[in-house]
């Protein structure tokens, strides 16, 4: 797909086909799941940052009236310190076992070390206090920087630095070291006439999905495990679970239940294994919950950072050079997606000379979790408040600066890749010819800031089966998590090509055992790719029903045509027929009509967004406003405008919290003080203006209705687009987040 | 993988898949197979693009005669693993 086309059911807004369950009450969530027996789990977690666990008795637990089962790392099978492939990433699988639940160390507060069955919550809870875990308790690192110094509190005795492919002699909390490189830096930076460096440092953000972790799980007597839960994706819970316990996937059926939000929070598994141990050593269905304290302690925020941007360019405005320093904070184990954040860093840009650095650093926070764009918004933030400096010293509109420096189709990107069909211009395009870009917004201690950002998106396998009814509807049966409303927007790319209304198509995310393969729901993939299978499964059905059209004709199918839901001979017989009224005579032409599609596509297509903000500073409390706020993105294809809409405001908005207000705030002993959603403090309806969200569709190549995902990439320009607007209304720049009250009241100079 | 190739970025090689690429990879710099593959298949974290696209966790993936191949780190639902 290369030009915007028009369509019949793409580009329209149905209602969405999970709505009326959902805004009834009648969707089904982990925590509503019922089974008899069913005994509940608890999760007895770390007081410590870092420790060495030297003991664990879990006798007078275990004889505590209504305990069922008590578990411990001694119940996993013993955890090689090996790469595993779980087909959504990579992951060292001593390191995701002990995390489940701690070994030998605990590493943050809140780590997992025991769980307790019994045949209440309120037991279960009572239970876990009397384990009694005897700990040597060792001092915690809890910054990046901190971590990186060579006499820093080592998390794990044996993990070296590799760098460069060459692996230290020493132990270190830096886990590696990535470079990426293109043309001649030092040159570059020669011939700039401005140089810009700044430092900036990012706080540690949790997704903050409103729905805690859940997990049901249960052993058949056939040695069957069945795992209820929330989760971005049903098949990575079912090879995460099969890792762990070291049991057959063959074994394991994992069915998703409706999901409260995951943001990427929702991929790694916690408790799901748990209950499984649980449920084993019981015998019993176990249900375990976590409360909102267990999500923020003991899952998975995005990472603490420290970024450093040097930018050189003309006097015409021409960036000649760009380097960057990330180091990101892992967590307790490596993995920090510092990786994507030296990827996307500088790929708004087409610079010539490039070098890029990322450092991945075990801290004692919880083990790092994906985050809408992980990486990304770090990244951007540094860069994208540098390119506002050296706009505003070359006195070009910074808009103007990024058209002139704007990647564009054949760039090539700093890590190699050349760019495919892009749509950065054209977002700087639509934002700078946006009314909001040009209204007045001169009065003292206002400002209006912009800024730019990119996402990969990805592709992955998806798979979709549809069975045709016989009155004219289809059921669509898929493996992907419905988070955005993606029932709806892959249904739709089904109904258009076989010409049938969206709500003709009845879509069930389903089992693992029920449906192919499919990738979580993450990425921004969901809506790319399954809805890439759907078409598929579509086109399938489509081939079918014209066998069946011309057996009904005694006409070859090569004399059967399809469009906009009609099928027509075309050998002068004139005969026709309708999607629906072939479908009522399926038993008549050979049975029933199965279709199916499976995908890995490899062709997701970058995604831009420019986003445009005005605030305003109150000098007396150093609180920061949104008055007006306008994101712009490339959809590529919008399936169902509302719901991109949806996920471009949404990410903004994450956006806005990450900037203003939310982090981790620790104590001294590396315990999070602010464990709660009072305390944590994420941006309300009460707090923001309407987002106005501004779709521009500059079709993907690599998907036949030229969807590129949308998820991600909202949430990677707001914290830039901010600290310059703030820089805008009160003339400091802002290099530390979240730009919170107290940060901007001593910025001022005010205490 | 630039220590392997003594400081070279860009490498012409022959091959109709990765694999073959991988191999010829392999025969002009030792040691860059191992970095790659694992038993016989790329590495956990490990992420393929042919001429920009995403080609993920395949060597037998077929290539032009004037392909650009790229190796990069993996991301996969948003996790990515580092590796160099």
């Amino acid at each position: 797909m290369t030009e915007n086309k028009e369509y019949k059911v793409v580009g329209t807004r149905p209602i969405r086909h999970d709505g009326v369950d959902k805004v009834t009450g009648r969707a089904l969530y982990g925590a509503d799941f019922q089974i008899a027996g069913l005994l509940h789990g608890r999760v007895l977690r770390s007081p410590h940052a870092h420790a060495r666990i030297l003991s664990i008795d879990t006798s007078r637990a275990e004889a505590f009236p209504g305990v069922k089962g008590v578990v411990t790392a001694q119940d996993l099978p013993s955890a090689e310190d090996r790469i595993a492939d779980l087909g959504e990433g990579a992951v060292n699988l001593k390191h995701l076992c002990d995390n489940i639940l701690a070994s030998d160390k605990v590493l943050y507060t809140g780590h997992a070390v025991a769980a307790v069955a019994a045949t209440s919550p309120h037991i279960a809870e009572e239970a876990c206090k009397l384990i009694d875990v005897e700990y040597e308790v060792l001092p915690p690192v809890l910054e990046v920087r901190q971590a990186m110094e060579p006499d820093a509190p080592l998390l794990h005795e044996t993990l070296k630095t590799t760098s460069m492919g060459e692996t230290a002699d020493e132990p270190s909390n830096v886990a590696s070291h990535i470079q990426h490189t293109l043309g001649d830096p030092e040159k570059g930076f020669a011939e700039a006439d401005i140089i810009i460096e700044r430092d900036f440092v990012t706080g540690t953000v949790h997704q903050g999905y409103i729905e805690p972790h859940n997990a049901t799980a249960h052993f058949n007597q056939d040695g069957h495990l069945t795992i209820w839960c929330s989760t971005q994706g049903a098949f990575t819970v079912r090879e995460q679970v099969a890792e762990i316990l070291q049991y057959p996937i063959s074994k394991i059926k994992v069915v998703p239940m409706e999901i409260g939000g995951g943001f990427g929070g929702k991929i790694s598994v916690y408790i799901k294994p748990v209950a499984a141990l649980l449920a084993k050593k019981t015998g019993k269905p176990v249900k375990v919950l976590m409360n909102r304290t267990d999500v923020f302690e003991g899952t998975g925020p995005t990472p603490a950072s420290y970024v450093r941007v040097k930018m050189g360019a003309t006097k015409a405005g021409k960036i000649t050079a760009a380097e960057a320093y990330l180091a990101f904070e892992g967590g307790a184990y490596p993995g920090s997606p510092v990786g994507p954040g030296a990827m996307c860093i500088f790929a708004p840009y087409s610079i010539e000379n490039v070098i890029i650095d990322g450092y991945d650093v075990v801290v004692n926070k919880p083990k790092t979790a994906p985050y809408r764009a992980p990486g990304a918004p770090n990244a951007a933030f540094g860069s994208e408040t540098v390119i506002d400096e050296l706009a505003e010293k070359l006195d070009i509109d910074p808009l103007e600066f990024r058209l002139i420096n704007g990647a564009k189709e054949g760039d090539r990107r700093a890590d190699g890749p050349v760019h495919p069909r892009i749509g950065f211009i054209e977002t700087v395009e639509a934002a700078k010819a946006h009314p909001h870009y040009t209204a007045p917004n001169g009065k003292k201690h206002h400002g209006r800031g912009v800024a730019s950002g990119y996402w990969f998106n990805i592709g992955l396998e998806s798979s979709v089966t549809i069975n045709v009814n016989s009155d004219g509807t289809i059921n669509l049966i898929e493996g992907s998590t419905d988070i955005g409303g993606t029932r709806a927007s892959i249904a739709m790319q089904a109904a258009e090509v076989l010409g049938i209304p969206a709500e003709s198509v009845n879509p069930s995310v389903v089992d693992t055992n029920s449906v192919g393969y499919t990738a979580v729901t993450g990425g921004s993939r969901t809506t790319y790719a399954t809805g890439y299978a759907a078409y598929e499964a579509a086109q399938d059905v489509k081939r079918k029903m014209i066998e069946r059209a011309a057996k009904l004709w005694e006409v070859d199918a090569s004399n059967v045509q399809f469009e906009d839901g009609v099928f027509s001979s075309i050998n002068g017989k004139e005969e026709q027929i309708s999607f629906r009224d072939l479908c009522g005579q399926l038993g008549q032409t050979g049975g029933p009509v199965v279709g199916s599609g499976t995908v890995n596509p490899g062709g997701a297509g970058g995604a831009y967004a420019t986003h445009v903000v005005d605030v305003v500073v109150d000098e007396e409390t150093g609180k920061v406003e949104i008055l007006r706020y306008t994101a712009v993105q490339d959809a590529g294809k919008a399936i169902h405008p509302s719901y991109v809409e949806g996920q471009i405001q949404g990410g903004a908005v994450q956006g806005i919290g990450w900037a203003l207000n939310e982090e981790y705030i620790y104590n001294d002993e590396g315990t999070m003080t602010n464990a709660s959603f009072l305390d944590y403090r994420m941006p309300t309806c009460l707090d923001l203006p309407m987002i106005d969200a501004v779709i521009v569709e500059v079709p993907n190549p690599g998907h036949p209705y030229g969807v590129r995902g949308v998820g991600e990439v909202p949430i990677v320009p707001p914290m830039a687009a901010i600290a310059n607007a703030i820089y805008d209304a009160i003339g400091i720049r802002m290099t530390e987040l979240p730009m919170s009250p107290d940060r901007l009241l001593k910025a001022m100079g005010k205490i | 993988m630039r220590n392997l190739t003594g400081g070279e970025a860009n490498i012409t090689l022959p091959g109709t898949t990765v694999r073959e690429v991988i191999d010829n990879l392999e025969s002009r710099y030792p040691g860059m197979k191992e970095r790659l593959c694992e038993e016989g298949r790329l590495r956990p974290g490990i992420a393929v693009y042919i001429n920009g696209l995403l080609s993920r966790g395949s060597v037998l993936e077929r290539v032009d005669a004037d392909a650009e191949i790229h190796f990069l780190p993996a991301i996969g639902g948003g996790i990515a693993e580092s590796f160099d």
